[in-house]
């Protein structure tokens, strides 16, 4: 039998041996540094969730009607009378945000050993890139079950690029295909959901891998193991992805699982985090809800959004627009691109940098957790000040936080090639420590 | 490249010829994708007007209507509501309403052609979220000298009874006041108005 097996795979290879080299390259003879921590199951679950949403999302499509009179019924249909359906529709829900908590912890992995420095350039690019796609991918998806936050977030959102100076009206009128989100919104945001941005970020996946086993991967340290190689020419601090990391990351899978299906089965809408309340009521383009806020993953920028005041020009005749607010915010995201250049730190890993970094990095991550804090809050949420004629003009407690926020978020970046290059450094040791 | 290697001009001017040729018909293919996710001839015929029976609406009370998928506001005001409107000028971005939207017979201070009938699109300038009715009587929620006017709770902003937006808001302009022509005493015709119909 084992020599027919044998036969068989002599066939298979022989024929296209480009198989078992695949595996080889990126699997069994791939050397990942051996000192890789907790940090490190972020990559592999990303791809576990992102597999987790290929799947419930298909067989959620074979009940799923994207038509604005049948939509918020076919969810609940799925949710009440298609056998297992709930499960589906929160596997997917949940997913939905295991997979932003996953790329969070991923992104900051990064941050905290320098991942994305040279050279790791394109690795952070295509990162970078795969975040944009997913929070478009969300995006759509969020307007499917067609519940009053999905109707009038993506009201919001569409209208952000209303703002756009001359074009904006005929673009978000392209967007939507109707002069408001209706039913042909409703149809091509199914399409670009299920079909063009899947498509888009596996291919962005396949590419962010690539270029990571070009270069190889970092580690805790921060140091290159290509540059330590043994007699056979196999980095010395490098052990095979399989069959070390392989289980390794199986463990992590074990443990996320447990956690999601708890979520799961337990608390599914997080109290309004995972799906909103507002969203178990069908759309209505009459009436928007008391509230409205984005889904959590979003609001650290919708708080950015919301902190910018409108500004205009009355001498100059320029009328008072939001697109200020909105070009702050997409400059928020697009500023990540720029990470690997705006980092000019000699080492890569926190453990070797001075303090100024750390402190910088412990203050942006609480700025931004304040943000997104503050994002799911009404602007009214910590009340007003007693006095007036604060500086940066405004009474609310919480806009006047945002901004400081925001400035700082700013800073962050914008002031990185200056703390990080006059930092004290701690010397790199040669090779990893375990 | 080499420089005993002879490069055939005619053959490579043929290919990027044939490279800058196949490119536009790339560009060209793309136009009817693109153009195809444009508002369909359907969702532009859906504009057609919208009418309303002011007979049914007491003092002071709020119609919604939808007209071109928008909910569009009637308010029958009260006496005491286009009152508050000069009082609050002071505290107004654009009190005349000269960067804001509206037909000409709704350019001014009470911004409709009766002072006591009140058209407006219930539809924020700043994002578009609906704003909502807050009287006189809200000041617990919306502040001590509140007089009445709507808000908006996706951002917060504040608008008078005539749909003029308060200093300090997000949103950048009054609200949109639609074309709309009364066809009798108690008959309003939201979408339609003289001018466009001479056009």
């Amino acid at each position: 039998m084992a020599s027919r097996l044998q036969a068989l795979w002599g066939w298979f290879d022989s024929r296209m041996p480009s198989a078992a080299e695949q595996w080889r390259i990126h699997a069994s003879e791939y050397y990942a540094p051996k000192n890789f921590n907790f940090w490190y199951y972020f990559g592999s679950l990303a791809m576990l969730v992102l597999g987790i949403q290929i799947v419930s999302g298909i067989f959620l499509t074979m009940h799923y009607k994207p038509d604005a009179n049948l939509a918020f019924g076919s969810v609940e249909y799925i949710m009440r009378e298609v056998p297992g359906g709930w499960i589906l529709r929160y596997i997917h829900s949940t997913g939905a945000s295991a997979f932003f908590i996953v790329v969070y912890l991923h992104m900051f992995r990064a941050l905290l050993y320098g991942s994305h420095k040279q050279p790791r350039e394109l690795v952070w690019i295509f990162g970078v890139l795969i975040y944009l796609t997913l929070m478009g991918e969300a995006f759509f998806g969020y307007l499917l079950p067609w519940g009053q936050m999905s109707y009038w977030g993506a009201q919001v959102i569409v209208n952000l690029f209303g703002t756009v100076p001359f074009v904006g009206t005929a673009l978000a009128e392209w967007i939507r295909g109707d002069y408001v989100v209706s039913d042909a919104t409703l149809n091509r945001f199914f399409a670009l959901h299920v079909i063009a941005f899947p498509l888009v970020l596996l291919g962005l996946v396949v590419a962010h891998l690539l270029a990571l086993h070009d270069v190889g991967s970092n580690n805790p340290d921060g140091v290159e193991i290509k540059k330590a190689k043994g007699a056979d020419g196999r980095p010395l601090d490098g052990i095979p992805f399989h069959p070390y990391y392989t289980v390794k990351d199986i463990l992590g899978a074990v443990v996320f699982l447990a956690i999601f299906a708890f979520i799961m089965f337990f608390v599914p809408e997080m109290g309004g985090y995972f799906i909103e309340h507002n969203n178990f009521i069908p759309a209505d383009p009459l009436k928007t809800p008391q509230h409205i806020a984005p889904v959590w993953y979003f609001t650290p920028y919708y708080s950015i959004l919301r902190a910018v005041p409108p500004i205009g020009f009355e001498s100059l005749g320029i009328a008072p627009s939001q697109f200020p607010g909105v070009l702050v915010m997409g400059i928020s995201v697009i500023v990540l691109f720029f990470l690997p250049w705006l980092d000019r730190s000699p080492v890569k890993s926190i453990r070797y940098r001075g303090g100024v970094y750390k402190a910088w990095l412990a203050v942006f991550v609480v700025v931004f957790v304040l943000l997104g804090y503050l994002g799911v809050k009404p602007t009214t949420v910590w009340g007003q000040f007693g006095f007036n004629a604060f500086f940066l003009d405004t009474k609310e407690v919480a806009t006047w936080v945002a901004r400081i926020c925001t400035i700082i978020y700013f800073l962050f970046f914008f002031l990185m090639p200056w703390y990080t290059s006059r930092d004290k450094v701690k010397p790199v040791p040669e090779r990893v420590t375990v | 490249m080499n420089d005993k290697v002879k490069i055939d001009k005619t053959r490579r001017n043929l290919v990027v010829a044939t490279s800058v040729v196949g490119g536009a018909a790339t560009v060209g293919a793309a136009v009817p994708f693109v153009a195809s996710m444009l508002p369909s001839e359907r969702a532009r015929a859906a504009g057609a007007p919208v009418e309303v029976d002011l007979s049914r609406l007491a003092p002071g009370e709020l119609g919604v209507y939808e007209w071109r998928g928008k909910p569009v506001w009637v308010i029958r005001r009260t006496k005491e509501m286009i009152d508050s409107l000069q009082a609050v000028v002071p505290n107004l971005t654009d009190p005349e309403s000269k960067s804001s939207n509206q037909p000409q017979y709704a350019e001014n201070q009470h911004r409709s052609s009766k002072p006591d009938i009140m058209v407006m699109e219930g539809v924020c300038t700043h994002l578009g979220c609906s704003p909502q009715l807050k009287t006189a009587e809200a000041k617990a929620e919306m502040g001590g000298d509140w007089v009445g006017g709507f808000y908006c709770p996706c951002h917060g902003s504040k608008f008078d009874y005539a749909g003029r937006v308060f200093r300090g808001a997000p949103a950048p302009t009054n609200l949109v006041v639609p074309p709309y022509t009364f066809v009798s005493e108690s008959t309003l015709v939201i979408g339609e108005d003289k001018e466009s119909k001479g056009a």
